[in-house]
């Protein structure tokens, strides 16, 4: 990070490729970098912004992912917790692609049903699916409902 | 017990696996694997296991039809069919009022009922013991599809208002000791005295095995109604399991 104008607070640097999520929901960035998989172990070069000012949304949290582009299965999850989340496609310092979050029908994989009972917990060969719906999450194998206040608990 | 019955009335032959002692899962097969064996040697499956989905799973990994005969606290969709049709040799079962007794957080054939009566504009009464109450995300899932639920803690105060009474078994193992079992389980017993001006059509039933719940002396009165709905097992999965091969 540098600080180019101490009057204009801190800003991050510009990343010469990767991948920028901007307008993320305050506070919602670490969640965002769950859903992604990106951990303290993994080996991103990242910078994470919380609660920066925005003229749209008040306030906003801003990820950069250096060397990484993300897939399109891996933008739309981040609609789950994000939904006005915007991705930037950043190649030699210029916006490559720009595109919204779209909310995916069915997720696979990203979220551990909190049914003890549920199937999916179990060493059986699949992964756990749920339904997206606009009050949260719908296993499709044993019908547990995930509330979306309660989403980011469950990520895997 | 009524799977097999029905599947010999039909002509046909059952492989029953009773235990998991008797399969593979003892030997760490998974189930997904179970069903992919069991898929060469039947043309259905019926599946009662202990986890949510597990239907759901074999349907995934099967090539032959499979039937949820219940899955661990989730769904029992063919007791749901037989207890409809129990009803519907009564009365129609527009409208009516049901009470579901007992519990209801575990109890699958409440919840595949619940959800089955949801579409006949029936009015939904529980009678539950605090803990053991209708799951949140069920209650939401009936109201949003408009069924009225009205939530009670004590089966006195509905009794005469129903239709219907369906009492479910209140497991011993969803409480800490023996000595609060019993407070609640006596609590939720059905006895003839609860009878006292009750609609002259009032079915009671109960997807069996009770344990308690109601009391022996109920079988007399007209109206129990369990043994005709367990009877009514067979020919109903007799249809299920013609529809699913034919």
């Amino acid at each position: 990070m540098t600080r180019k104008d101490p009057s204009g607070g801190l800003i991050i640097s510009p990343i010469k490729n990767g991948t920028v999520i901007d307008h993320i929901t305050a506070g919602e960035a670490l969640n965002v970098l769950r859903i992604l998989g990106i951990t303290g172990s993994t080996h991103e070069c990242l910078s994470v912004a919380t609660n920066v000012r925005s003229k749209r949304m008040r306030k906003k949290d801003i990820v950069k992912i250096e060397n990484r582009e993300l897939r399109t299965e891996e933008v739309d999850r981040i609609a789950l917790l994000a939904p006005h989340a915007k991705i930037n496609i950043i190649r030699d310092y210029q916006v490559a692609e720009k595109k919204g979050v779209e909310t995916p029908r069915v997720l696979k994989g990203v979220v551990r049903c909190p049914n003890p009972g549920c199937i999916t917990n179990t060493n059986e060969p699949v992964e756990s699916t749920f339904e997206v719906l606009p009050k949260g999450l719908h296993c499709l194998y044993c019908d547990w409902l995930i509330k979306k206040k309660d989403i980011p608990n469950h990520i895997i | 017990m009524s799977f097999a019955t029905a599947m010999a009335r039909l002509g046909g032959d059952s492989i029953s696996v009773d235990s998991v002692e008797a399969s593979s899962i003892v030997k760490g097969e998974t189930l997904a694997d179970t069903i992919r064996v069991v898929s060469g040697y039947a043309d259905a499956i019926v599946l009662r296991h202990p986890k949510e989905g597990a239907a759901r799973l074999a349907s995934e990994f099967a090539t032959v039809p499979v039937i949820n005969a219940g899955d661990g606290a989730g769904q029992h969709p063919s007791q749901t069919l037989l207890d409809l049709y129990t009803i519907r040799q009564s009365m129609p079962i527009d409208g009516i009022h049901v009470g579901l007794l007992g519990d209801l957080r575990y109890g699958r054939t409440a919840h595949s009922l619940a959800l089955a009566l949801s579409l006949y504009g029936v009015t939904l009464h529980t009678i539950a013991p605090r803990g053991l109450e209708m799951p949140e995300s069920i209650t939401l899932e009936l109201r949003e599809r408009g069924m009225e639920v009205i939530e009670h803690t004590d089966v006195e105060e509905v009794i005469r208002d129903l239709d219907v009474l369906y009492v479910t078994r209140i497991q011993r193992e969803r409480f800490p000791d023996s000595a609060s079992y019993y407070d609640v389980a006596s609590s939720y017993r059905i006895t003839p005295d609860l009878f006292t001006g009750v609609r002259d059509h009032l079915m009671i039933l109960h997807p069996l095995p009770r344990a308690g719940e109601i009391d022996p002396a109920v079988d007399r009165t007209p109206y129990a109604r369990y043994f005709e709905q367990a009877k009514n097992g067979v020919p109903v999965r007799m249809a299920l399991l013609h529809e699913v091969m034919k």
